[in-house]
């Protein structure tokens, strides 16, 4: 059972909290780092900078990752930036400036001591990744460019062009590299975490399965650290890569690690529409796009020109008229519900009527196409590959999608989860995003959790196991553990169904866009609850899983990982049912201001909402953390 | 605008990496011009599932054209026809009503075939582990804007570091080379001011790495018309004057 819901949060003032904190950590020394394993599953911008840096230290740490090579994790796909407090535009930024900031665009649902933490080390982030040789943008003078980006009003965001999580990722990817050279790190490429082992209440290791040969092997450990990502590809049509999932934290989950916050879902206002029934995923276009690009539908109802026939007056800029300060640069939350509220209206754009449009014709008009081209030229290249449509001629088309997840497994001040010994770093933790992550935060968050937040903690942890040798694999607990696995992938190739895994993904994702999307009330959340359990029941009893389970078997793979996602779905909407407020990404109706803005009501609601798993059919228990401002004065965000 | 085609496809299937694979003949019928190729191959994957049949197996994540994981021979192209465009970014588009498409895996000896289109390219993460890095220990870095690096340096360093490791490069040489993949990641590291203290260390360990997995360049240049990066070859002619200067300096170190 759990107790009260501890954070283990220092004392002190919240500028001293991290430095204190450093000082009463206790210490492995390096001798004796040699003797702990530390297991590291995902390589993402989180998992190596985490992996690459406690190699480094001398533990040994062991990295699974179900990818061919660390290198494909989905970081590598953000392309927007990376906020650090540097000031170096002179502009009035600072830490506590990116603090308030994130505090606020979160709406008031992170911990203080968390997000200061996280823009005070956001500065060492810029350093350390410019000295791995990150081509971050830069001036005529050689320094260090930047730009303001979604919700901020200086120009703290680092950039790489359009490709900046790909050029961080390549920089962590060969830190990481460098230690597996090292023989620090062991790497195990196309292995799937499917299960955490325990022991006496601790994390003791974990099992994976071989995607190649499907062997079911035991990884025994000191720690364990899940750096796996978000669960957006709940909606099915995501941003997200394909195999995105929430299995290795949902495993810990149902192991007794709490989930936290699962309806704070981010939606990100800038991504290419849908085009037909046969959509894989959905493409981001880098809302760096809302520096320059205007964002309008037409007047009316149905209008049936082309947007080059629409003269501005029959035009709506409906954010530039509603948020006059901010315009086109408000947060996600607020641009993706707006554009959702003109596509209800019926005035969506596009041959399904389905988005908005985001003009560049000023922006071109203004500074020439050659400047524009220089700032954005790949993301119009994507655009025109996907669409077949010229961004530079016609203004894109662009509609809200799932993109970042900011609920995830719980974790203290010290990035532990309630279960002893596990570690949840990035976009699998709840810690730093609140109800609504601002951009350029994601990248900031998995480095700073890898690189400078847990190598100092998890020693902290470990300085009472001094001299205890992981436990061996072949221990009853691993052996229990490996059969559980082995048995799932066993029932999944005797089911014999009619539809595929795929089918019933897609299926789960309507209704989860439907009823835990960009706006939820009370009777769509209840309808979700009975139907997600209905259409899981169904794929547990018709998927069709073909093949066998000691082949590469994409199917199979998919099946538990599918399985995963429909129990979280009820999470997410049971959570999302019990937050009678709307808070950043979570938008309840019943709960608006006259203006249709986001009400919070932060006398029942400004805590933490994490929940305990109770067995499957059972419904979860909700604990408390209760969340203390002694920094920031609570206000109603408004961005007009 | 959008519209609907049939396709013929032949496949390679092979059922595991020590057995024989064939082409097997697949109707692709009724797909919307607006499919990328692979949401093509996820359609016919999922008629072929209701068939009872297994579906191909073939790799893909992000479909955005970054994370390199996808890749095929498409009628004997890496990544198929369309220049500057990883598979994931192919769309049905470029092709025509009843034409006839070749689907293979990567084909060289280096990328061992895991099953039908899916291959292993661990050799390419060898070769960074060999060198593809800047040693700074997390900490250790100075303040950023202590080292200025001229604007012109970054754009070009960047251009190199934009490859994505698909290995269409390898692919597409006759030799089954890996110097474009290897040259872009040193030519990343070697023109910024920070890599130049492993400079001639890592060209020597990185080219011998890469030499013990693949084949040698002999300037077919094919490589850059597969790059989905569309990566010049000029970074091979810069990394073997590299090497050839490391080859004499780290003698001279070591003497």
């Amino acid at each position: 059972m759990i107790g009260s819901l501890d954070a283990r949060i220092p004392a002190g003032s919240l500028e001293n909290k991290w430095t204190d904190h450093k000082f009463s950590m206790r210490l492995v020394n390096p001798n004796n780092k040699r003797r702990f394993d530390i297991i590291v599953v995902g390589s993402g911008l989180a998992g190596a900078s985490a992996a690459a840096s406690l190699g480094e230290l001398g533990y040994r740490v062991k990295v699974l990752t179900y990818h061919d090579s660390p290198r494909r994790a989905h970081s590598i796909a953000a392309q927007g930036g990376i906020n650090g407090a540097k000031n170096y535009q002179n502009d009035g930024d600072s830490v506590f400036r990116l603090f308030y900031d994130t505090i606020k665009g979160g709406d008031y649902r992170s911990r203080e001591a968390n997000v200061y933490r996280l823009a005070e080390v956001s500065v060492d982030i810029i350093d350390q990744a410019t000295a791995q040789g990150v081509p971050f943008a830069r001036e005529y003078g050689g320094l260090l460019d930047n730009r303001s980006f979604g919700g901020a009003q200086v120009s703290r965001t680092f950039y790489a062009r359009g490709q900046t999580g790909q050029q961080l990722l390549l920089g962590a990817y060969s830190a990481l590299m460098r230690q597996v050279a090292a023989g620090t790190v062991e790497l195990h490429t196309r292995s799937e975490m499917l299960e955490l082992v325990m022991h006496d209440g601790r994390a003791v290791g974990v099992i994976t399965r071989d995607l190649i040969s499907g062997e079911v092997q035991a990884h025994s450990a000191h720690a364990v650290v899940l750096a796996t990502g978000g669960y957006g590809n709940v909606y099915f049509l995501s941003t997200n890569a394909k195999m995105c999932n929430v299995t290795a934290a949902w495993r810990a989950h149902r192991k007794g690690a709490l989930f936290a916050n699962p309806c704070y879902t981010q939606i990100h206002p800038t991504c290419i529409p849908a085009s037909d029934d046969f959509q894989s995923k959905l493409t981001l276009m880098s809302e760096s796009l809302r520096n320059d690009g205007r964002i309008w539908v037409p007047q009316t109802h149905d209008d049936g020109r082309g947007p080059d026939e629409i003269p501005d007056d029959d035009r709506d800029y409906f954010l530039e008229r509603k948020y006059p300060a901010f315009g086109n640069l408000v947060p996600r939350d607020v641009a993706s519900r707006n554009a959702k509220a003109v596509v209800d209206e019926g005035r969506g754009v596009g041959p399904l009527c389905n988005g908005v449009y985001l003009d560049f014709s000023d922006a071109i008009g203004r500074d020439g196409a050659d400047v524009i081209r220089a700032k954005y030229g790949n993301l119009f290249d994507m655009y025109e590959r996907i669409t077949g449509e010229n961004p530079y001629q016609v203004p894109m088309r662009i509609y809200p999608a799932t993109h970042y997840t900011m609920g995830g497994l719980w974790v203290d001040y010290e990035l532990m989860s309630n279960v002893a010994g596990l570690f949840v770093l990035g976009e699998a933790n709840f810690s730093d995003h609140g109800a609504n992550r601002l951009g350029a935060s994601a990248l900031m968050q998995g480095l700073a959790d890898g690189y400078f937040v847990l190598p100092y903690t998890i020693g902290n942890y470990l300085a009472d196991y001094l001299g205890e040798a992981a436990l061996n694999p072949n221990e009853p607990v691993f052996k229990d553990a490996k059969q559980q696995v082995t048995d799932e992938v066993a029932r999944w190739l005797s089911i014999g169904g009619t539809h595929s895994v795929d089918y019933y993904h897609r299926e789960l994702g309507k209704l989860v866009w439907d009823y835990i999307g960009m706006s939820r009330n009370q009777t769509g959340l209840e309808k979700a609850l009975s139907e997600i359990a209905a259409l899981g029941e169904e794929y547990h009893r018709n998927v069709r899983v073909l093949g066998s389970a000691d082949t590469l078997n994409q199917s199979l793979e998919k099946a538990g990982r599918v399985a995963d996602l429909f129990e979280l779905a009820e999470l997410m909407a049971r959570d999302a049912l019990t937050r009678e407020e709307s808070c950043g990404g979570h938008f309840r109706e019943e709960h608006q201001t006259e203006e249709g803005e986001a009400l919070r009501d932060d006398e029942q609601f400004a805590h933490v909402a994490a929940w305990e798993w109770q067995g499957a059919g059972t419904a979860s228990t909700r604990h408390r953390e209760e969340l203390a401002f002694e920094n920031v004065e609570l206000t109603q965000r408004s961005y007009k | 605008m959008s519209a609907r085609i049939n396709l013929t496809l032949k496949v390679w299937r092979q059922a595991g990496p020590d057995t024989e694979g064939a082409f097997v003949v697949y109707e692709a019928t009724d797909i919307s011009t607006d499919a990328s190729f692979l949401e093509m191959l996820d359609i016919v994957n999922e008629r072929l599932i209701d068939a009872g049949e297994e579906p191909i197996v073939f790799e893909s994540d992000c479909r955005e054209g970054i994370c390199g994981t996808c890749g095929l021979m498409i009628n004997g192209r890496a990544h198929g026809p369309q220049k500057g465009t990883a598979t994931c970014q192919l769309h049905i588009r470029s092709f025509n009503d009843g034409d006839h498409i070749t689907i293979e895996p990567w084909r060289a000896s280096s990328f061992p075939v895991l099953r039908d289109l899916a291959v292993d390219r661990r050799a390419l993460d060898a070769i960074i582990s060999a060198g593809g890095y800047i040693t700074v220990n997390t900490g250790s870095a100075p303040d950023a804007n202590l080292i200025p690096v001229p604007k012109e340096t970054a754009e070009t360093a960047f251009d190199a570091a934009a490859c994505i490791g698909c290995g269409a490069c390898v692919a597409a040489c006759p030799n089954s080379a890996a110097q474009l993949f290897t040259a872009a990641k040193l030519q990343h590291l070697n023109l910024l001011p920070q890599g130049q203290a492993e400079r001639w260390e890592r060209t020597e360990a990185m080219v011998e790495t890469m030499e013990a997995f693949f084949g040698s360049c002999t300037n077919h240049g094919e490589c850059e018309e597969a790059c989905p990066k569309e990566i010049p070859i000029d970074f091979i002619a810069w990394a073997n004057r590299d090497y050839i200067k490391a080859k004499v300096k780290n003698r001279k170190l070591a003497g």
